[in-house]
């Protein structure tokens, strides 16, 4: 029998401020060289969980503990959180702060410094990681210049250089591109493989994680574990499900199709998957279903021409980018880490300028706009919430925008209230910001805009570290606004987020317009899909295994069905 | 916010190839030689030094050039000042009165006045390359290393790279602050009014510093969780070694130094006075 | 971590309380028409920073960050005024030692003594420590040093008297109080 590393035994933790713990009576136990994925909704308590592995907790975020929590068999509160860095290597969950080295290089060799390594060995050592992480070319460019996937990267070098026993990741894919994050899947296998050290991973994006074996998956609900087993019997259940996690795609068409999913058949991988029992059922429900027909669109709202833009001077981003968006249309804009779709939507939005190039709204020119006016049209929601949060307790940031405007208190009070509602963060509203987790604190932000009602509203990668719930929650609230005739457009990186909303989508690769066409069109694109770091999702594989005619219109016909159904919770 | 500062200025030239420890020495020692003395013949040897060195360092005077601007237009008010406040300074100092112009009694512009203000300006002139060489040839990733290298504690010496690292971010900061609340109708462009356009930017102030309070928070956490602190001393992945070019550097200014002591004090006074 | 060694917080509280400092000086500053003086904003966060971690914390980042942005916007510093913006920090954190922010307690006795030893620690630094460093170091007339010590010093009370005051308020509210967060399901 493997020695445990991680012990949890009938824990409970209740942050300072809170009125009820956080973690409740937690029973876990994690054995030496494992790789656990832990998954749950959003403010379930998925990160308190590393913290207290790390020993943010109790020695950082001060509150209430019961029962034990055991460390390479010492308890944690006997340990600094020295004691601690030198045994758990954590990747945090926040981008921010997240660095303090000012070029890459320092960054990813802070823990070297600290543990006195000479300078010639810390130099070889960092070069390699950073190879590692793929971030070679960088190592002398400052941080605040770097794109947020960029930034992830240079976060996992940061803790791969120490050698420790456990490595705890806390959503190391929220802001990577499908390619890069499944480069980054493959490289936490590496280590653990190499290195065979405890891996504990945090994440919503299940299927993306399961692209390398995981040894077991622990599920979180408010605070609680319901569920912790080896991935194909967890596929097979109704677990995930029942806590609003998104279960892989492959396994929720199968199930639409009726089939009842056993362990045995290996759910686990679709490449892998044992599919003769299901066949049959699939393509009888391919037959049956039928697909949704898209609603015709109008006259052109947004036009960009030409639009240039760099930072500085002689560094480029945006190269001469041209594209125009139909009124109440649903947009999806995609490409690689770094390619320039944050720095777009700002030149959108007026926060900068570009070198050339002009934007139109309903075929009126922008350029001399204030950012205010444009705010009157254009609501934006920044890929990084820290960016835009600006008071301290939620409703008030919620209220800032109408504050502005001057509505009466009694309209902005309903108005406000709704868009919490739609973001799951009634419950939340007398609360100070600092005290949510980080999806949370991003559905803030999301919130804060769709008070507002603008007629064009950007969303930069509004699903990033949400539940499947609050992730449906939001789009269907989104799909309702564009019938409405808002025109949306969203940045994300997730494929099937842009299948199962966007018929239409724009790819952008380092800084230029490589492709615009039908969502569907693109990922069926290969070279596409390679220049820009996309992923066929796993619906292609499962309908080509299963011998589907057109695999293309089994996505469709699997995007309307999921329409119709998926929506128990409402 | 497009407001220019001193920055880093990549070059190849012997000035930026000096450590940061060297040249923070040399700049202090430099100051406190110009600062000292008020002898006219050091202040222009001091300030011909300094011209020689900053040509030697390849730096554009282009690529100042707004903070020159700047400084010229402060000498010149504070000249001006110090006239209005106290246009006989000079006679008290140097003891003698040659009268050039004479309005009132007390406004009379006398030699000894323009030579007084002349050295005050000069004295401000010798210190100004030697400040602009420091902060443009020394790469701010050095810094921390040179301060901990002469003899300040490593902690200290990190939260002026800290520093250093998160100016950048808190000024964008307020600058995303400013944005996203303009993006929710605070106005702060030329088509607000004045009054309002202060009030809405007073509204950035205090979120800027409730969440760099937060940021502490974060960093600290995550300095901790990477073994910052831990020992008694460290190492720098940036630190540069001494060689030659140092110790000739802080030889020759210290020199520099000690020869202003000297020639200010031996005769008693700071004062160079031509007059007498 | 505490005790006798700068605990990682208060290093972290130095290098971003400079960042900040910095920054306001340069943007939130406004010009009083007397040379080489402004209304500053920043001491009203140095005020702060002072009261919240302390002496050590409040008297570097005062003289560090004065230093650096006279350095970086300015091209050199004015010695003698920033030593004072050391002197400034460090003081008023010594006085303010009993005040415990972080457990959101700032009435109007606690006000009371902020806003004293503020007025009192900058009257000393700007009314005579700063004009006497002119005069000492840079020769400048008496007269004209003292004037600008006194314009300087009354903004620089009034600012932290004011907006010092508010953000100390501020603070301290924002210090949600042990249990008192609680989900309210409903409307
Ligand atoms: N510093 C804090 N003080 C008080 N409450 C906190 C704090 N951090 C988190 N919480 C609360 O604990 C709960 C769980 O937070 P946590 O960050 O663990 O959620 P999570 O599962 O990581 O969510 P996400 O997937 O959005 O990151 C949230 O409801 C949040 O309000
Ligand atoms: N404030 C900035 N200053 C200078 N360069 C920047 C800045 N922000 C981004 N960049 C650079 O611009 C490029 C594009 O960045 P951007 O954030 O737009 O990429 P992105 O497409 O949003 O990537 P991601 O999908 O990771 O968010 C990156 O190479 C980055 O280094
Ligand atoms: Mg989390
Ligand atoms: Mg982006």
């Amino acid at each position: 029998m493997k020695k445990p590393i991680i012990e949890f035994t009938d824990f409970t933790f209740k942050y300072r401020s809170q009125a009820k713990p956080t973690l409740n009576q937690i029973n876990l136990t994690i054995y030496e060289g494992e790789k656990i994925l832990i998954v749950g909704a959003s403010g379930s308590g998925k990160s308190t969980i590393g913290h207290c592995i790390n020993g943010l907790v109790p020695f950082s975020y001060r509150g209430d503990i019961s029962g034990s929590l055991k460390i390479n068999g010492k308890d944690t509160r006997n340990e600094g959180i020295f004691a601690l860095s030198k045994m758990v290597g954590t990747v945090l969950q926040d981008p921010d702060g997240q660095f303090i080295g000012l070029s890459v290089g320092e960054d990813i060799a802070f823990t070297l410094e600290n543990d006195c390594v000479s300078q010639p060995d810390m130099r070889a050592r960092v070069d390699e990681v950073a190879k590692m992480v793929d971030m070679d070319n960088y190592l002398s460019h400052s941080l605040h210049q770097l794109s947020g996937g960029q930034k992830q990267r240079v976060s996992l070098g940061g803790v791969m250089v120490d050698d420790v026993d456990i490595l705890l990741f806390d959503e190391p894919l929220a802001n990577l591109d499908p390619a890069t994050g499944k480069h980054a899947i493959e490289l936490i296998d590496q280590i653990h493989q190499e290195w065979n050290k405890t891996i504990v991973i945090i994440e919503h994006r299940l299927e993306d994680v399961l692209h390398r074996h995981v040894d077991r998956i622990i599920v979180v609900r408010d605070g609680l574990i319901v569920g912790d087993s080896i991935p194909n019997e967890l596929l097979a259940s109704s677990i995930l499900e029942d806590c609003s996690i998104r279960e892989p795609l492959y396994i929720r068409a199968l199930k639409f199709a009726g089939c009842k999913i056993s362990p045995d058949t290996n759910p686990e991988h679709i490449n892998k998957m044992k599919l003769d029992l299901y066949k049959d059922k699939l393509l009888h429900w391919y037959e049956s279903t039928n697909e949704r027909v898209q609603a015709p669109i109008s006259a052109p709202v947004l036009q960009l021409e030409n639009i240039d833009f760099g930072y500085q001077p002689n560094r480029p981003i945006l190269h001469n980018i041209s594209f125009s968006i139909e009124k109440g249309e649903m947009v999806s804009i995609v490409g690689k880490n770094g390619a320039g779709k944050s720095t777009l939507t700002k030149v959108i939005c007026g926060f900068e300028q570009p070198t050339s190039g002009r934007i139109l709204l309903e075929g009126r020119d922008l350029t001399n706009d204030t950012i205010k006016e444009r705010s009157l049209t254009i609501g934006m929601v920044m890929q990084n919430p820290n960016h835009m949060i600006s008071k301290h307790m939620i409703y008030d940031e919620v209220a800032l925008g109408l504050v502005v405007r001057g509505l009466p208190d009694e309209e902005i009070k309903q108005r406000v209230e709704e868009a919490l509602r739609i973001c799951g963060l009634l419950p939340y509203r007398n609360w100070p910001i600092s005290a949510l987790s980080f999806g949370q604190k991003k559905r803030v932000t999301i919130a804060s805009i769709l008070v507002l009602k603008p007629q064009v509203l950007i969303l930069d990668e509004p699903t990033a570290g949400q539940d499947f719930r609050h992730y449906t929650e939001i789009m269907e609230f989104l799909v309702k606004l564009n019938n409405l005739g808002m025109t949306i457009i969203m940045i994300t990186h997730d494929m099937h987020l842009m299948l199962e909303y966007t018929p239409r989508a724009i790819v952008i690769a380092d800084g230029k317009k490589i492709a615009d066409a039908l969502s569907a069109d693109i990922l069926t694109d290969y070279t596409i899909i390679e220049q820009a770091n996309l992923k066929e999702t796993s619906l292609f594989e499962l309908a080509i295994r299963a011998g589907v005619k057109n695999p293309r219109d089994f996505v469709h016909r699997f995007i309307s069905y999921e329409k119709g159904v998926g929506r128990k919770w409402e | 916010m497009g407001v220019e500062m001193l920055s880093y200025i990549d070059k190849k030239s012997p000035i930026h190839s000096l450590t940061g420890a060297t040249k923070l020495l040399c700049f202090i020692m430099w100051s406190f030689a110009a600062m000292l003395t008020y002898d006219t013949r050091i202040l222009l040897l001091l300030f011909m030094l300094s011209v020689t060195i900053f040509v030697v360092s390849k730096i554009k005077l282009r690529d100042v050039s707004f903070v020159l601007l700047f400084i010229l237009i402060f000498l010149l008010i504070n000249n001006i000042a110090i006239y209005l406040f106290s246009p006989q300074e000079g006679v008290k100092i140097y003891g003698s009165e040659h009268i050039l112009f004479s309005f009132t009694e007390r406004y009379n512009i006398t030699l000894e006045q323009l030579f007084y203000q002349m050295n005050v300006t000069l004295k401000y002139f010798t210190v100004i390359p030697a400040a602009l060489l420091f902060i443009v040839t020394t790469h701010p990733s050095e810094f921390a290393a040179s301060l901990n290298k002469i003899g300040v504690s490593y902690r200290i010496a990190f939260s002026v790279s800290l520093a250093l690292r998160y100016i950048p971010d808190i000024q964008r900061d307020y600058r995303n602050i400013a944005l996203a609340q303009q993006a929710r109708g605070l106005d702060m462009s030329k088509k607000e009014k004045l009054p309002t356009r202060i009030k809405n930017a007073s509204s950035i102030i205090l979120p800027l510093i409730l969440s760099s309070l937060d940021r502490i928070e974060v960093i600290s956490n995550v300095m901790e969780l990477r073994g910052f602190g831990k020992n008694k001393k460290r190492t720098w992945y940036s630190e540069r070694p001494f060689n030659r070019k140092d110790y000739i550097a802080l030889f020759f200014v210290g020199v520099l130094l000690i020869l202003s002591l000297f020639v200010t004090f031996q005769n008693g006074d700071r004062f160079y006075n031509p007059f007498s | 971590m505490q005790g006798s060694k700068l605990s990682t917080k208060t290093i972290v509280a130095i290098g971003i309380g400079t960042a900040v400092f910095v920054i306001l000086g340069r943007f939130a500053s406004i010009p009083s028409g007397i040379p080489n003086t402004n209304i500053e904003t920043s001491y009203a966060f140095l005020a702060l920073m002072s009261v919240l971690f302390g002496p050590l914390a409040g008297g570097l980042i005062g003289l560090i960050g004065h230093g650096l942005k006279d350095l970086i916007f300015y091209g050199s510093p004015w010695w003698s005024w920033v030593l004072v913006s050391g002197f400034v920090g460090l003081f008023i954190g010594l006085a303010t030692r009993k005040i415990n922010l972080l457990d959101g307690e700032f009435g109007g006795k606690q006000i009371l003594t902020f806003n004293l030893s503020q007025a009192i620690v900058q009257a000393i630094g700007w009314f005579l420590i700063a004009p006497s460093l002119d005069i000492l170091i840079y020769a400048e007339p008496a007269n004209k040093v003292y004037v600008q010590g006194l314009v300087a010093g009354a903004s620089n009370i009034v600012t932290v008297g004011v907006l010092g005051t508010i953000l100390l308020v501020a603070y301290a509210k924002t210090r949600s109080k042990a249990g008192s967060l609680e989900k309210e399901e409903t409307l």
